[in-house]
């Protein structure tokens, strides 16, 4: 069970920036993400490309921003619960919340800063009528002990390094193995295209391009994949797995299940200090919406900072509260 | 045609068609046009090509220039995708795609 002052769900810039101004105040944050890493979009959409509106820097790259963040918070030791959703938030009798992840874990604290940006990057799935069906019945998005699929029949859809890394690996593993991806030529790293094609020559990989899947048959699991190939009449293929990998694409989730109003995918606050219509949450950052909202970095950094100052307020109603410049009073961190 | 307007048609994902007037002087490309109608194009990454949320199809015979790699990258990553499938966000609009008639792909669970 982790304790905290404020738990911040969604570990993007804004949420990484909070924790800067909520321990200038001496708050303690905790923050909870369903990636496996600190950076949100910044990391998994695009940590290669130069930001350009950030002030102070006329260009900076969304990984490095990410970095920076880091290393400015670091002084209050966030604690950090990756790679596990935000999936249930209660109100307990003491007026605090009590967040339950993916995974269990449990975390409680005075007040939630939900900071989801998009929502959580989920595996995208495939559009085929039945698939929900077979979740687990043959279909899985996501590989998690690769021996699995030994002796098995496999078909691996995608044509990124997912697609081709898997379907090296399943190669020496499964019975056999099919890559499925809509044309001839692969945006993976250059060495797992070399080496996938070569597998597809000694006929270790049943290569199938220009073509998707479109159905999957079966009973209670499933049996066979419905393949739309060009210039070819659609034709079933025989498997025990069907493994689509396209990516992540970011889902609101759970959170749009805790009550809070919602209006076009995002949290409606109030613009005073971003709280939601239930005391003691606040969203920020692209998860937020209001008036004249824009989904832009300094927005939400902008957003967090004045949210501290309220929440600093909902935790201690009796305090007083005065206001420092970090040029006058430093950064002094947690020990 | 109006000074630095062009004419664009969308057809929605209930074949609704939308005849949408769009400026050629403002650095817009199709999927902030459709935004800006407010047409379900969700645009994930703002227009980087780095997602596959404004897939649309290309219905007129207009020429467009070739998709670029990493546009063909990140429509491996969409659905239904065909041969004249492109990412809304990587058509630019200019004086050459008046009357420009889009589709918009469907979108899972939907």
């Amino acid at each position: 069970m982790i304790q905290t002052d404020i738990l911040i769900i969604g570990a993007g810039p804004v949420g990484l920036f909070t924790v800067f101004e909520a321990g200038l105040l001496k708050l303690k944050c905790h923050l909870v993400d369903s990636l496996g890493q600190p950076g949100g979009q910044l990391n998994e959409i695009y940590p290669k490309k130069p930001i350009y509106d950030i002030p102070g820097y006329p260009s900076i790259l969304a990984g490095d921003l990410t970095e920076n963040l880091l290393k400015q918070i670091e002084p209050f030791k966030p604690g950090f619960t990756l790679g596990e959703r935000a999936e249930k938030l209660e109100k307990t009798d003491d007026n605090k919340f009590k967040l339950t992840t993916s995974r269990g874990t449990i975390i409680y604290a005075p007040v939630v800063a939900i900071a989801g940006g998009l929502g959580c990057f989920e595996p995208r799935k495939p559009p085929i009528e039945n698939i929900d069906f077979y979740e687990d019945k043959g279909v899985d998005y996501v590989i998690k002990d690769p021996e699995k699929y030994r002796g098995k029949k496999v078909l691996v859809a995608g044509g990124g390094d997912s697609a081709l890394d898997w379907s090296i690996i399943l190669a020496d593993i499964a019975d056999e193995v099919a890559l499925v991806h809509r044309r001839t030529s692969f945006r993976g790293a250059l060495d797992s295209v070399e080496k996938v094609m070569d597998l597809a020559q000694k006929g270790k990989i049943n290569l199938i391009t220009n073509a998707q899947a479109v159905g999957l048959n079966g009973d209670s699991v499933l049996k066979e994949i419905v393949i739309e190939e060009e210039g070819k009449e659609n034709y079933n293929y025989q498997v025990d797995h069907f493994i689509p990998l396209f990516g992540l694409a970011p889902k609101l989730g759970p959170i749009a299940d805790w009550g809070l109003e919602i209006e076009d995918n995002a949290i409606k606050v109030n613009t005073l200090d971003y709280s939601t219509n239930i005391p003691g949450i606040y969203a920020i950052g692209d998860i937020n919406t209001y008036p004249g909202k824009l989904k832009l970095i300094l927005c939400g950094f902008h957003e967090g900072t004045l949210m501290i100052q309220s929440a600093f307020k909902h935790i201690y109603p009796d305090q007083k509260l005065s206001f420092k410049y970090t040029t006058v009073a430093g950064v002094n961190g947690f020990e | 045609m109006q000074d630095n307007i062009i004419q664009v048609t969308v057809v929605d994902r209930e074949g609704i068609e939308h005849n949408l007037e769009a400026p050629t002087d403002m650095a817009m490309n199709m999927m902030e046009v459709c935004k800006s109608y407010e047409l379900p194009v969700e645009g994930t990454c703002g227009g980087m090509a780095l997602c596959a949320s404004c897939h649309v199809y290309v219905l007129s015979d207009h020429e467009l220039s070739e998709p670029s790699e990493d546009e063909e990258n990140m429509l491996d990553q969409a659905f239904f995708v065909k041969s004249n499938s492109r990412l809304g966000c990587q058509i630019k609009i200019t004086e050459v795609i008046d009357g420009l008639i889009v589709q918009l792909a469907p979108v899972n669970g939907e």
